[in-house]
């Protein structure tokens, strides 16, 4: 049964995709992604991968679509219609398709036990996790613990991202220097009865939910990735329906700019921490007496820089493009 | 039913292939980054596929359950971290975008590369 309904979200999967290639209005080509990473969330849950599908709905066709949205205002909403020579690249990429899919028939099949990737380091993982760090989600000790360098890498990828964003949209239109008006008071939707009263009633219970997620990642799919990108969202949402000053009014670019540096020094800092205490780089065993009593903290700790740096770093980016129009 | 098991991976082949194709076809920037993103969900879904163990559940150790099975959790990972990533690259891309757009007042690639030679 289950494979059925796995065969028909894939299936929609790719119709999504083709749709997406194929449509001339952006707007409706955006539209259409936040569709696309839903169904691809769906996929994510059905093979197993529940922080996965989390990460990737809130996300993929949450944020994704906000800051898609913004540069579409910022841009152009019409894509100029061209007649191209297309047989090229259509056969490359038919004919890569085709090599791409013979090449599968070499790979163990889907939900093989026997397949190379789970004779390796993952068995260790999940047999281990009980007693080093004594926490139900492995994926949170994967992701907190054993492979923490890793995460600290994408922390300060997400911290660099941000910077690059703020640096290339903050430096004043050259082409705007003699018609400085104005910025035009922005209301949001705040005239629009029902998103106002909907979203009034879903912001408190969306923030609650992100911290929900970021404090119950050890023993649920969750985690600071997840949690800083929901309250994010719920941010975002509140800035869409009562404007932007009022958003700024309520979390301020300097609140943001020391959640996207404090996070990632958070992070380090444990790092360090552990140094001075006498154990490796992110070995969080020597925070404590009871070594894994130290690792489940040392993990509550680097989640809540991971969830500040990914909250402020996303705010950032969102309102770095809302201001542009103000220029 | 024999060949459904490869059926994930062929899905993966064309939704790849399908954003490749927007990249190196559509001459609009966005919906090139547009095709990017398809092409890097299409990674994440081969990703994810291997994860998975027939019969399995997903890797969150129940106490006292000892005869469970679990999916693989090391490609939840990379992917986990990589989609917040995809994320912040794309903005980047899209901040690019915007500037493109003051400078040459367009977002269509032909249009851009008429105005350089212009120059």
């Amino acid at each position: 049964m289950i494979i059925i309904f796995a065969v028909f979200l894939l299936t929609l999967l790719v119709i999504t995709a083709i749709a997406i290639v194929r449509a001339e209005n952006l707007f409706v080509a955006v539209m259409l992604m936040a569709i696309f990473s839903l169904l691809m969330a769906a996929n994510f849950f059905i093979l197993d991968a529940a922080d996965v599908a989390l990460t990737e709905a809130a996300i993929g066709a949450g944020v994704t679509t906000v800051i898609f949205l913004g540069a579409l205002s910022l841009t152009a909403e019409n894509e100029k219609k061209v007649e191209l020579s297309r047989g090229v690249a259509m056969s490359i990429v038919t004919a890569t398709t085709l090599l791409l899919i013979y090449a599968t028939f070499e790979k163990p099949k889907l939900g093989d036990p026997e397949a190379p990737v789970h004779q390796h380091v993952a068995p260790w993982y999940l047999s281990e996790t009980p007693k080093l760090i004594d926490i139900p989600n492995v994926v949170t000790a994967v992701l907190g613990s054993f492979r923490a360098y890793d995460t600290l890498g994408e922390v300060f990828v997400v911290f660099t991202a941000c910077i690059g964003v703020l640096f290339l949209l903050s430096a004043k239109n050259p082409a705007d220097k003699q018609s400085r008006r104005t910025p035009p008071e922005s209301i949001g939707l705040r005239h629009h009865l029902i998103p106002k009263v909907v979203g009034r009633l879903l912001f408190p219970f969306i923030v609650l939910f992100g911290l929900y997620v970021q404090f119950h990642g050890e023993y649920g799919p969750g985690g600071g990735f997840q949690a800083g990108a929901i309250i994010a969202t719920g941010i975002i949402l509140f800035a869409l329906l009562e404007g932007e000053k009022t958003a700024l009014a309520a979390v301020p670019h300097s609140v943001m700019m020391a959640m996207v540096a404090g996070g990632a020094l958070l992070y380090t800092m444990v790092g360090v921490v552990t140094m001075f205490m006498g154990g490796n780089f992110l070995d969080y065993s020597v925070l404590s007496s009871n070594p894994v009593f130290g690792q489940q903290m040392g993990i509550i700790l680097i989640e809540a820089g991971v969830g500040i740096t990914v909250c402020g770093a996303l705010l950032a980016i969102f309102h770095a493009f809302a201001a542009r129009e103000n220029y | 039913m024999e060949l459904l098991g490869y059926y994930n991976y062929w899905v993966f082949a064309i939704v790849l292939m399908v954003g490749f194709y927007a990249v190196i076809v559509r001459n609009n920037l966005i919906k090139k980054l547009l095709g990017l993103a398809i092409f890097q969900s299409a990674v994440f879904l081969m990703y994810i596929t291997m994860d998975k163990v027939e019969g399995a559940t997903a890797p969150i150790i129940q106490e006292g359950v000892t005869d469970q099975i679990y999916s693989n959790p090391l490609p939840q990972v990379l992917i986990l971290t990589a989609i917040v990533v995809g994320v912040s690259t794309t903005a980047l891309g899209l901040a690019m975008v915007v500037r493109i757009k003051e400078a040459y007042g367009s977002i269509e690639e032909d249009d851009i590369i008429a105005k350089d030679r212009k120059s």
